[in-house]
């Protein structure tokens, strides 16, 4: 299949996760409820309301977190990157453990606590890679990874102890939201966390070429003629910053950030100006199905969507991979 | 083409403590090529990566065509310098296509299609190396010798006329250093490029080369057409080892053998 053609097909998936996918839940709704915009009906509320609100956010989501682990993965030029490499989700995780320990309420222009703190804590996890490119720019990608596992290993041990220290419902709702999920968004959410995935989607659209030549190699990238230390600085920032509004909304839902990227890479290549475009597509469809998974599987009760992005994504993953040795055709 | 000239002035570069290159200066007139050698660690790649750029002198400094290389952007740097690194694996695989176009990225916008120019640069370039039929190949399919034609297609592509390479031939087998050999000869005199390579190939890369310079420790030991330096007690001083010179190399010049103990 040419890669336009998959790209077409990625797209086609991506309408229907956003179109059909609401359709489906606890109520079935008629798929008349997709022309009632002015919520005539109660099939029209659900679907306007609650459900389109929150596959957009699901879909916005997914669609950060996608692009997230592709420029890291590039930048890092490691397969095993994450959006969440450079501790922007421990940062946010910590963030919203002290807030429920110590009961702070930092509701902001109508952001929860809990996604003011997750940002907030996203952003000094931001601030502290960004100190540390400009005091050493000449910092190996290499040794910001491995500052990134050190700053992570720092959070997880702080949420621990606040954890520890927390009350029994304290503690649960820490864990609730360390699994990740998109149980409370509604179309403000959407409208808060649009803007800030917009902006740094746009920013690595605009650097698409320059990644593929990170990822070639640094001397490579440098002798082409690319930035080298600036352009990496200003792609961990814009990324960071993404994905901590993404987490703010969604929590640190795991897995799709990793995989999607190297899905999207066996499906069309790795050349980034086809991958990423594929990878807002692949990762967006993809958590918004998770999320209808997550809305039926223990029908009444609602599941976190990380514990089925994993639990989706893996074996499907893990077939891709098998079913790629050994075929020549695997595609670049 | 009209190869520029390449001048370093009393080069020096530190980092931390540790001085890596001392005093270096040196000239490549247009359309030369220039081979540099030394034992390991001597700074060889290190002055390689001064010529494009990549690296900043603590002293001293680089001039292509008279104009210092920090004078210049980086994009306009690479339209007029190509370096071509020894080979290092990354965990995305390109076709080679893709690999020899993103050497024309200081030609290109953002998201502007290549146009007939950059398409044309880039035929060419992979024809030149003989890397058009893998085209829709991905480069970890490739042999080493066809991914270092395939490194220095993406250099030419650049459209550069100054070709810097690190050790060129290191780990290919005989028929790809023949290949590579062959190559470089063709840009040089054909192409008229202005070449400079890092080598420990003293008898295919060095005898085809018109000038030599030595480093060791950081500082330039000798420079000199081949034929000076190829010689039993220059070539000890440089590398701390006995040599054996059998007649019958390339250009009349010497073979040089490492002599053992005893041999």
């Amino acid at each position: 299949m040419r890669t336009s053609l998959r790209l077409a097909v990625l797209g086609g998936s991506a309408v229907f996760a956003l179109a059909v996918l609401p359709l489906v839940g606890r109520q079935a709704l008629p798929f008349s409820a997709f022309f009632d915009f002015q919520g005539v009906d109660p099939a029209g509320i659900i679907f306007w309301q609650i459900r389109v609100p929150r596959a957009l956010a699901a879909f916005v989501g997914g669609a950060g977190l996608a692009l997230g682990g592709a420029v890291f993965q590039a930048i890092f030029r490691n397969p095993l990157a994450t959006p969440y490499t450079l501790g922007v989700a421990g940062g946010a995780s910590l963030g919203v453990a002290l807030a429920s320990r110590f009961g702070l309420s930092l509701v902001v222009v109508g952001l929860s606590t809990t996604s003011v703190a997750a940002f907030a804590g996203a952003m000094v996890a931001v601030g502290v890679i960004w100190v540390l490119t400009r005091l050493r720019p000449e910092l190996s990608s290499t040794t910001l990874l491995l500052a990134g596992v050190a700053m992570n290993f720092f959070f997880s041990s702080v949420i621990l102890f606040a954890q520890y220290t927390a009350s029994l419902g304290d503690s649960y709702r820490i864990i609730r939201w360390l699994m990740g999920g998109l149980g409370g968004v509604d179309m403000t959410t959407v409208l808060h966390m649009t803007p800030v995935v917009t902006l740094g989607a746009a920013v690595i659209f605009w650097h698409a070429r320059e990644l593929d030549l990170l990822a070639t190699g640094t001397e490579i990238a440098a002798s082409r003629g690319v930035a080298v230390a600036p352009t990496r600085t200003l792609l961990f920032l814009a990324t960071s910053v993404m994905v901590g509004g993404v987490v703010a909304a969604c929590g640190p839902v795991g897995f799709v950030g990793m995989m999607a990227p190297h899905i999207c890479r066996l499906l069309v290549g790795s050349n980034h100006r086809v991958l990423l475009p594929a990878s807002v597509l692949f990762g967006g469809a993809f958590l918004v199905l998770c999320d209808t998974a997550a809305r039926l599987v223990l029908f009444p009760a609602e599941l976190p969507v990380g514990v089925i992005t994993a639990f989706l994504g893996a074996p499907f993953f893990l077939w891709l991979l098998v079913r790629q040795v050994g075929s020549p055709s695997a595609r670049p | 083409m009209s190869s520029p000239k390449i001048d370093v002035e009393d080069l020096s570069l530190r980092l931390g403590e540790a001085e890596i290159l001392r005093d270096v200066s040196l000239r490549v007139e247009k359309g030369e090529f220039l081979t540099i050698i030394g034992p390991n660690g001597a700074g060889k790649s290190t002055l390689l990566r001064c010529l494009d750029g990549i690296l900043e002198p603590s002293q001293g400094r680089v001039l292509i065509d008279d104009r210092p290389v920090s004078g210049f952007g980086r994009r306009e740097l690479a339209r007029t310098v190509s370096y071509v690194p020894q080979p290092e694996a990354g965990p995305l695989d390109y076709i080679v296509r893709s690999f020899v176009e993103m050497g024309r990225y200081p030609h290109l916008k953002a998201w502007a299609a290549l146009t007939e120019v950059d398409a044309a640069a880039v035929t060419d370039a992979m024809k030149l190396t003989g890397v058009i039929e893998l085209a829709d190949r991905t480069m970890s399919s490739l042999s080493g010798g066809e991914r270092q034609r395939a490194s220095i297609a993406a250099a030419l592509a650049q459209g550069g006329s100054i070709l810097l390479l690190d050790e060129p031939t290191s780990f290919l087998d005989y028929r790809h250093q023949v290949q590579i050999l062959d190559l470089l000869d063709r840009l040089h005199h054909e192409s008229g490029l202005t070449i400079v390579a890092v080598t420990h190939d003293l008898n295919s890369t060095v005898a085809s080369s018109d000038s030599v310079l030595a480093l060791k420790g950081g500082r330039v030991a000798a420079t000199g057409e081949p034929a000076e330096l190829l010689d039993a007690e220059v070539l000890a001083a440089i590398y701390d080892a006995d040599f054996r010179l059998i007649a019958g190399g390339h250009r009349g010049l010497p073979l040089i053998l490492p002599a053992r103990n005893g041999s």
